[in-house]
């Protein structure tokens, strides 16, 4: 008898999102979608909307990387302004903004491969759920936990102090920064905010060092299944340094695919429109991005930490580039397409943030008073950069009075829509073929393989173990055969 | 003697402060003096006593005015003058007169106004440049003002970005009339006007006289609005937070007097 299974909502993650799972007669998956149940709109109501407005309004798309859709937003009006694409700004401008993105992407970071994907690593993903959540965490790993409530708070206030909040600020405006960084903020970044030498520069480093060795000695008992779980081969995106350098704020888009040849060979951003586009589906709220030249069917791409590792060259960062190649070389030198494998990627992006910041934090410029410069208006925009779930593109258009016109976002979980649903219909034909009965282990597999990705569906959900889930079985004719609830 | 237009008895005739011009008045039972003529809101002000506007403004160096704006259309300022309830800021003193400011009632009263003018609008204050300087949401924190008691109406409205300095938003429009007082030419003509009546009331600019407008006069346009209906072109969001009007103390603590009854992270002084 044919079956339907629904997962909804998926938790911890950002935003709500449901995963069907459709069974034949005989207990064979034969289809999984991750669907995006909410609409947001705003793509629509920024038109209307005064264009040095967009940076602040487009960071409420989300509460956990609002940073880096409003360096987007505002790397855009840069180029309506005339300052330039990236390349423009004064020294103070271009740094701060920097700092602020790598704060955005340590906290982030942290936040997920802690909050959100320890509990499955450190318990197992089939452990009970009263235990396989961050209270879990705290209980038992307690000097874990602080670390890492350390290791955000110290993101959050390098957001604090260069976009002037921890959550939507307002530090990126067209052509610049409204603010520099003060020497008291320095000092207190470097040596220990309020004196606590646990939040230094130096700490989260070390800090960051640790958690990816967790993360490896954890690989190095548990290969198989990280190796394995919801592996699949892609194709890779991210924009990189001309140099072919990691950068998270600035660059190319470069493209490789499954082998690691270029299919998508250092465009400039401004050109993202005949590189990428855009699939609806009916079933999701979400599009499908793919590779102009490929199409949807071959075109369709990964992005964040595991894509961005697959495509640049080298970290500009001594420790983050040591981890990189050990990284590159488990795969010798090839693309890695291992899912769960978004972790390690992630940690060692972590590091090398916690390397930039420092890095940063020593420069002069960021004490600069020279915050904002201008040229010659423009009607278009657009400003690309990696965010910490991916590559991010916002593109605006201006009318002669000041009025944005249009707007296009593709949004890093975007980009990974059609890899997420290939991840989760990997995890579902290992866990659910053959089976009659679901079970909760099951269901948090599927779930487990969307988590790799930290997809950002919107920012509302928590990770109390509380979250109500619901799993439906349904049979040919859409009668209920089994139904399994927590949280509810 | 003769009664004034609050019903109270104007003693100037025999009251010994007559020959000095002052009145005596009472607000929350202070016992204060103030010269004939004055508002109450001036009165208070002047005795560093708080009473709220929004559309009443002091003539001083930051709002650039010469004279006191008082165009009594918002009524945030409403107490109760002998027991009248009546805008403060459109009420002259009179000798003995005895107000209530400060009070549980009337302060939930201006909750309810603050409360009004946030559903009538489309205020979405964090995208507002004015955020962290508007008088409206420094007065939403005064009250404290949680969420509205009265459904949104959603009433369409207009930005009009016709003017190369200048863009005028009437989502965030209160309709407090400053920027038609306070905002001309230097031959005197306005450049903001009202237009139409009740519901149906706004802000109409005159398209024409705005496109020479001095940076200075816009740069006061947009001082003087008390919300963000008025907000120069080209640049914003160039003042940090913690650089903004009510970052570090709430609307009204920097009046000597202020009461801290319903006052959001003030302190009394």
């Amino acid at each position: 008898m044919a079956q339907k299974i629904t997962i909804e909502p998926v938790t911890r993650v950002e935003g709500h999102g449901k995963v069907t799972i459709h069974l034949d007669d005989n207990h064979q998956v034969t289809e999984s979608r991750l669907h995006i149940v909410e609409f947001r709109g705003f793509e629509r109501f920024v038109c209307g909307r005064p264009f040095w407005e967009a940076p602040v309004l487009v960071q409420r798309l989300c509460g956990i990387c609002p940073v880096s859709h409003h360096l987007a937003a505002a790397k855009a009006m840069d180029m309506l302004v005339g300052a330039g694409d990236g390349n423009g700004l004064t020294p103070v401008a271009e740094k701060m903004r920097r700092l602020m993105h790598y704060g955005q992407i340590f906290q982030s970071h942290v936040l997920h491969f802690f909050h959100l994907a320890s509990p499955d690593l450190l318990f197992g993903m089939d452990a009970d759920p009263e235990r396989r959540n961050v209270i879990g965490v705290i209980l038992e790993h307690p000097e874990l936990a602080k670390q890492a409530v350390l290791m955000r708070k110290y993101g959050q206030e390098i957001i604090a102090a260069t976009a002037g909040k921890k959550i939507h600020g307002t530090g990126a405006i067209p052509g610049g920064i409204n603010k520099n960084l003060s020497l008291e903020d320095r000092d207190a970044f470097l040596n220990g905010i309020n004196g606590n030498p646990d939040l230094s520069a130096d700490k989260m480093i070390e800090w960051s060092e640790a958690a990816l060795a967790l993360l490896l000695d954890y690989h190095s008992s548990h290969t198989e299944f990280l190796d394995g779980f919801a592996a699949f081969s892609s194709n890779h995106l991210s924009l990189v340094r001309p140099d072919g350098a990691l950068d998270l704020y600035h660059g190319i888009i470069r493209a490789v695919d499954p082998e690691g040849k270029r299919i998508v060979n250092d465009v400039d951003s401004r050109d993202y429109l005949d590189v990428v586009e855009e699939e609806v589906r009916s079933w999701s709220y979400m599009k499908f991005p793919y590779i102009k030249e490929l199409g949807p069917k071959e075109g369709w791409y990964r992005v964040g930490p595991l894509a961005r590792l697959n495509v640049c060259d080298f970290i500009p960062s001594p420790k983050a580039q040591a981890a990189f190649e050990q990284f590159r070389a488990y795969t010798k030198g090839k693309p890695n397409h291992m899912s769960m494998h978004y972790h390690w990627a992630r940690l060692i992006e972590t590091l090398h943030a916690a390397e930039m910041m420092k890095e940063l934090l020593l420069d002069p410029d960021l004490q600069g008073t020279d915050l904002v410069i201008k040229g010659e208006r423009c009607g278009e925009g657009i400003g690309l950069l990696e965010a910490p779930r991916g590559t991010l593109f916002h593109h605006y258009q201006v009318n002669e009075q000041d009025l944005i016109t249009m707007c296009n976002l593709i949004v890093s979980t975007t980009n990974n829509n059609e890899p997420m649903n290939r991840a989760v219909n990997s995890a579902a034909v290992a866990q659910m073929t053959g089976k009659a009965e679901i079970t909760e282990p099951m269901m948090n597999a599927v779930e487990v393989a969307i988590r790799a990705y930290d997809p950002c569906l919107s920012c509302a959900t928590h990770a109390m173990g509380q979250m109500p889930l619901e799993v439906t079985l349904y049979d040919a004719a859409g009668a209920v055969v089994d139904q399994q609830r927590k949280g509810m | 003697m003769s009664e004034d237009m609050n019903g109270g008895m104007d003693n100037t005739l025999t009251d010994p402060l007559s020959s000095t011009n002052l009145m005596s008045l009472t607000i929350d039972g202070q016992e204060i003096q103030a010269e004939k003529g004055q508002t109450i809101v001036q009165a208070a002000q002047k005795n560093g006593i708080y009473i709220p506007t929004l559309c009443a403004l002091h003539a001083d160096k930051e709002s650039g005015l010469k004279h006191d704006l008082a165009p009594g259309t918002c009524r945030i300022c409403t107490v109760k003058a002998n027991g009248r309830t009546t805008a403060a800021c459109t009420t002259p003193i009179s000798q003995g007169l005895v107000v209530e400011n400060d009070t549980p009632e009337l302060n939930d009263l201006r909750k309810t106004i603050v409360e009004l003018l946030f559903v009538e609008g489309n205020h979405f204050c964090p995208s507002c440049e004015k955020s962290g300087s508007c008088d409206l949401q420094a007065l939403a924190y005064r009250y404290q003002m949680l969420t509205p008691r009265f459904h949104y109406a959603f009433t369409p409205r207009k930005v009009n970005a016709d003017m190369p300095k200048l863009l005028w938003d009437g989502n965030r429009c209160i309709l407090c009339r400053r920027c038609v007082l306070a905002i001309r030419t230097e031959e005197g003509e306005p450049l903001f006007v009202f237009a139409n009546r009740g519901d149906k009331s706004t802000i109409t600019v005159d398209t024409e006289l705005i496109q020479d407008i001095s940076e200075e006069l816009a740069q006061q346009a947009m001082d003087i609005c008390p919300v963000g209906a008025i907000i120069r072109k080209g640049k914003g969001f160039d003042t940090p937070f913690g650089q903004r009007k009510y970052d570090h103390s709430p609307i009204g603590s920097d009046t000597a007097c202020s009461s801290g009854e319903n006052k959001a992270g003030g302190e009394k002084s």
